[in-house]
């Protein structure tokens, strides 16, 4: 199977629905770029480069740069969804999600229910979240519990290139509100990626690694590094169950309760803060409804309760880092009650 | 009104030291030696310095994320600010903000900005402590023309003149948000923005230091004197890319070295004060030598200052963690 980055796996998906739907549209800031410039059309391709290309490919008519204006560009996205479009807009990082939240979570969250179940609102705002780009306080947040507390939104947080692929191409043929987290830190990570359309399907779990001892709960970036300390304990015979939850919003519970049972040591790894957090949401979870096949309490590897910092080396220990998790596999495996 | 000798070789001292700390910032992050997302203002500073020259500390002003021209030309320290860039203790911040948020409260200096358009509102809080005080200060939001299309800028507008606030806009359009041209992105002109709030506008050459200077002047007595707030729409280049890494290749072919060549902010003042033998050009030439060391101390500084470390992680969080 060929490989592809993360980057040319969101490319490639919007490509291909762009393709087999003509209501699907792209907007954002510089998503070409060059906009009235004397210079080089499609000049960005949005600023890490993800959606260059497709502007050459299908016209400006359906690859729109916008003013910075995110209030109006992202309502408008919702509004163009809720009469007849599908239109996939790119909150360029997360963090502006302040600037626009209203028309995200008063309007397009809320049309279904408020509406008595009369309007469908089948609009994606892909976003980039997370910590290690040096990018300070403002450009560096992973927010997705924020999101993902508002009952209407779904939101999806790929952990490589293959599930990037399948999961936006079901948002974008989901007809509820996506919201679609990139982790900046992996746009140049390469995994097997089939050249054809495929859609994973929200709210199921994939189980990356299967171990007796620990179960680890993680989202997006943190798959990475469960795996990676799975298969550095799995040399000293710890077996670590990873699961990667796909979306937070819809959860699979059973999944996460069937391997939590399993094990009965559970350990959660979100990169958010800890406060009301994917994190929390999970170790509730399971301690509500596996308290019995518990051996240990749930371990929670998180962020700090701070904002992100610059320095890289307030940042090196800000972020949940594998030697964390590590820890925290241990330590849950010392338990004893 | 003629500006002094002393005012001169400030001004010309200013737009030297910005110059020269952004041609050096650029090396360092070429060099690999700086992290993060830098955007230089380069080829902007008779903006920053033309407004700043009749601010004092009780003045307020509020950036965006190409900041370091205003907070030098606020008054920052220098070295604080390079070290705060590479990200150590010694920064202005502690390291904490780096290039995007460099601020210095002291100094009248409310912080770069990571978000386009989070400075016009918080300029007209300060104008309100400043009017509810009576400091008499007066308090001015840069904007790029790229942050002159967010709601928070427009809506600014409008509080501060429903408000009558010692506030004022100034929109620095270098031609470009990003990739994307302002000629595409701004509907209207910015003077008629101003004009539909009720508030004078003025459009200036950005190039032209003492042009920048007198319409600041201006806009600056008004408010100063309880007129209310105004525009100013600034138009100039910036040399560099949007933010360090960027190839540029939106711009024409020979765009930015003509501009360089032709349009220099600090070549043209150069020129000016020189031909009408205000300064000798010994004299600037004594300025450059001495930016140039200061600009080299401060890198050496910081490039020899600690990290921050693990202690600093979790403080300054809240003031009061009860
Ligand atoms: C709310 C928000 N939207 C988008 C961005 C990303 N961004 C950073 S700078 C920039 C362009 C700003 O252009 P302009 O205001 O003209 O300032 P310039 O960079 O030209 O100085 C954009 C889109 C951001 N930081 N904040």
């Amino acid at each position: 199977m060929p490989k592809k980055t993360y980057r040319q796996a969101i490319n490639e998906a919007l490509r291909q629905e762009m393709e087999r739907d003509p209501r699907v549209i792209l907007m954002g800031e510089d998503v070409a770029g060059g906009m009235g410039s004397p210079g080089e059309d499609d000049a960005w391709g949005g600023p890490l480069g993800v959606t260059k290309g497709l502007m050459p490919r299908f016209g400006r008519e359906r690859v729109l740069d916008t003013p910075i204006s995110e209030s109006a560009f992202i309502g408008a996205a919702v509004g163009a969804a809720a009469t007849g479009l599908r239109p996939v807009a790119e909150l360029m990082f997360v963090d502006f999600f302040g600037v626009c939240f209203d028309q995200i979570f008063n309007q397009a969250a809320k049309f279904r229910y408020m509406f008595g179940g009369k309007a469908v609102t089948p609009v994606v705002i892909r976003t980039m979240y997370g910590a290690g780009f040096r990018a300070a306080s403002q450009h560096s947040q992973c927010l997705y519990p924020i999101f993902t507390h508002i009952p209407g939104l779904k939101v999806a947080l790929p952990s490589n290139a293959y599930e990037a692929k399948g999961l936006l191409i079901q948002a974008i043929r989901d007809d509820d509100p996506v919201i679609f987290f990139e982790h900046k830190a992996m746009y140049d990570e390469e995994a097997e990626v089939p050249d054809e359309p495929y859609a994973i399907p929200f709210g199921e779990a994939n189980v990356t690694r299967e171990g007796d001892d620990v179960t680890v709960i993680a989202m997006g970036r943190m798959v990475n590094f469960a795996n990676q300390v799975a298969d550095k304990l799995a040399k000293e015979k710890i077996g670590v169950t990873v699961v990667d939850i796909r979306t937070t919003s819809p959860l699979d519970r059973e999944t996460i309760l069937e391997t939590a049972a399993e094990t009965g040591r559970v350990v959660v790894v979100d990169e958010s803060h800890p406060r009301c957090s994917m994190a929390t949401d999970i170790a509730a979870l399971v301690a509500q409804e596996r308290f019995a096949d518990l051996k240990a309490p749930v371990k929670m590897v998180t962020a700090p309760h701070a904002p992100v910092p610059f320095s890289p080396a307030l940042e090196d220990l800000y972020i949940p880092s594998p030697a964390k998790i590590e820890a925290a596999v241990r330590e849950v495996l010392a338990f004893q009650g | 009104m003629q500006l002094s000798r002393d005012q001169l070789l400030h001004a010309y001292r200013q737009m030297r030291t910005i110059r020269a700390f952004e041609d050096r910032v650029h090396e360092e992050f070429s060099a690999g030696n700086i992290p993060g997302f830098v955007h230089l203002y380069a080829g902007e500073e008779a903006s920053a310095v033309g407004f700043c020259m009749h601010l004092e500390d009780r003045d307020h002003i509020a950036s965006t994320h190409r900041g370091h021209g205003h907070c030098i030309a606020k008054g920052c320290d220098v070295g604080a600010m390079m070290a705060e860039i590479f990200g150590k203790k010694e920064g202005l911040c502690g390291g904490k903000g780096g290039s995007m948020h460099i601020a210095d409260l002291e100094k009248g200096m409310m912080g770069a900005n990571g978000i386009v358009g989070g400075g016009p509102p918080l300029i007209c809080g300060a104008a309100l402590t400043a009017k509810t005080l009576g400091t008499g200060g007066v308090a001015i939001a840069f904007v790029g023309d790229g942050g002159s299309n967010q709601g928070t800028t427009l809506e600014s507008y409008n509080l501060a003149k429903v408000w009558n606030l010692p506030a004022i806009f100034v929109i620095e359009d270098n031609g470009y948000a990003e990739s994307t041209a302002s000629s595409w992105s701004v509907a209207g002109s910015q003077v008629g923005r101003a004009a539909g709030f009720g508030m004078p506008g003025y459009e200036v050459d950005g190039h032209d230091f003492f042009a920048v200077h007198a319409v600041a002047r201006e806009v600056i007595e008004r408010a100063r004197n309880g007129g209310g707030p105004s525009l100013v729409h600034v138009k100039f280049a910036r040399y560099y890319g949007h933010f360090e890494g960027d190839a540029m290749t939106y711009r024409g072919k020979d765009e930015v070295p003509r501009l360089m060549a032709e349009r220099d902010c600090i070549d043209l003042f150069r020129r000016r004060v020189t031909e009408a033998a205000l300064l000798e050009p010994s004299e600037l030439d004594a300025i450059d030598r001495e930016v140039a060391e200061l600009i080299d101390r401060a890198t050496a500084e910081a490039k020899a200052a600690p990290m921050p470390s693990e202690a600093d992680l979790l403080t300054d969080v809240y003031v009061s963690y009860h």
